[in-house]
């Protein structure tokens, strides 16, 4: 337990340090949605929650790609002898998860001000950005693992994260109708709350199990 | 699978057999005439059996990667892969023999545009079983270390197989479809319903499903023994 908040202690320190990775990702979340607010000005309701969710998943696989590339061979090592694969793992998903939820909610401030407020219901859509970017940063934490060890990284970790998160992001982009005035089935928005929540524990357990896998060289 | 299965014949004539009456039976055969789909629920013999193989393999392959995790033998890996790769092409095929069918049903008959039919669900589903193998293919092709090959495109299979069988319960509740068994319709079960087959396709069906997937067995059993000559050099099997 100690050892996953020194861990996630480290991983935030070097954040603070190195800035220039963090507000690289800004600049990433700021000028896409400028051109976007270039190119469509007053995107319909669903036209933005589509938008809306692309830009997460890419801002996510910016944000998330560093986790495992920025770890050098000699620097694993060391974790390898001080620290349990799962620690390590879980300290990795928590702090990508901060992060993303952070880089959400910022490029969630960034489409109200550019672009025009289909939202009707703002807080309970930040409340599925976040439990959306929790998820979608989990699975790339993993996958970013995977394509850490193949050498050939970036491009890898779209073609692997992609498919699998495809179920996530329809049942994320269904659930955000909520926030937009739409009438759901009484039951259905809990159901699909519910749904992704499971489909989150199950990423984390997988991510338990098989990580030590990926871990030992 | 030990020597049982790959060197004895039995099941391969059984396969044989079972796909011969398919055809033949499957061919001339009585079947119900129901509007719309009339002749072409022969179709059934085929495309459905495809998706039924293409999953058994899957999770053929599935469970060979646990077994290579869980022993580091190469020869479990091989049969993985190998599995992967007949599960894939029945997908390919199943997309195949759906086409002819949704072309005479879907698009000729109830004049659904082709934007309707791509937004299936059975159709999403099945578009990211066939990614997340090309996925699989793709990370298997970037190592040249085989034992790191073997290792972390195990670990992928596993994880992608665990997701993508959720997101195929999940998505056909989620978006509308012309899909036999969809929400709202009188089966309403997205996965298949057995109460609303006729019992005249049953005595087809039911051969066919074990005829084909024994076929696909055969497939990778081949493909699993060529590999396994190509790397008698470099592993002890």
């Amino acid at each position: 337990m100690k050892a996953i908040f020194t861990l996630l202690k480290k991983d935030l320190v070097l954040e603070l340090r190195q800035q220039h990775t963090f507000y690289g990702v800004l600049l990433y979340i700021a000028s896409t949605i400028f051109v976007l607010y270039l190119s469509i000005d007053e995107p319909a309701a669903n036209v933005w929650n589509g938008l809306f969710w692309v830009i997460q998943l890419f801002v996510c696989i910016n944000t998330v790609a560093k986790s495992f590339l920025q770890e050098s061979k000699g620097r694993m090592l060391y974790f390898y002898s001080v620290a349990s694969p799962v620690e390590f793992i879980i300290s990795k998903l928590l702090y990508n998860i901060i992060l993303m939820i952070l880089m959400s909610v910022i490029s969630l401030f960034l489409f109200f001000i550019f672009l025009n407020n289909p939202v009707t219901d703002s807080l309970r859509f930040t409340g599925i950005v976040v439990l959306g970017g929790a998820g979608i940063s989990m699975v790339f934490t993993l996958m970013s693992a995977i394509a850490a060890k193949a050498q050939q990284n970036a491009a890898l970790i779209a073609i692997l994260g992609f498919p699998v998160i495809l179920p996530q992001l329809l049942l994320l982009m269904r659930l955000s109708k909520t926030a937009f005035a739409e009438v759901f089935k009484s039951g259905a928005v809990l159901q699909l709350t519910g749904l992704i929540i499971g489909l989150d524990v199950l990423v984390v357990v997988m991510a338990i199990v098989l990580f030590p896998y990926l871990w030992k060289e | 699978m030990s020597s049982f299965f790959v060197r004895k014949s039995w099941w391969k004539i059984l396969s044989f057999v079972l796909l011969a009456y398919t055809i033949i039976g499957g061919f001339l055969l009585d079947v119900p005439r129901l509007p719309i789909l009339n002749e072409s629920i022969r179709n059934l013999y085929f495309h459905v059996c495809m998706w039924f193989g293409m999953m058994i393999l899957f999770i053929v392959s599935f469970i060979y990667s646990i077994k290579y995790l869980r022993t580091s033998n190469h020869r479990n890996d091989i049969f993985a892969s190998k599995f992967a790769a007949v599960g894939s092409l029945f997908g390919i095929l199943g997309y195949a023999t759906g086409t002819i069918w949704a072309n005479y049903t879907w698009i000729t008959d109830q004049n659904q545009s082709l934007a309707n039919v791509l937004k299936e669900p059975k159709l999403i589903g099945a578009a990211i079983a066939l990614l997340i193998y090309g996925a699989y293919f793709v990370l298997r092709g970037s190592f040249t270390d085989i034992d790191k090959r073997a290792r972390v495109s195990a670990v992928y299979n596993i994880f992608a197989f665990a997701m993508l069988f959720p997101s195929i319960w999940i998505i056909p509740r989620l978006v509308g479809s012309l899909h036999p068994g969809a929400p709202g319709s009188e089966s309403g079960n997205p996965a298949l319903n057995f109460n609303d087959i006729d019992s005249r396709l049953r005595i087809v069906f039911y051969p066919a499903i074990i005829g084909w997937t024994l076929l696909g067995v055969w497939i990778a059993t081949i493909k699993i023994r060529l590999q396994l000559l190509k790397d008698k050099t470099l592993i002890n099997v």
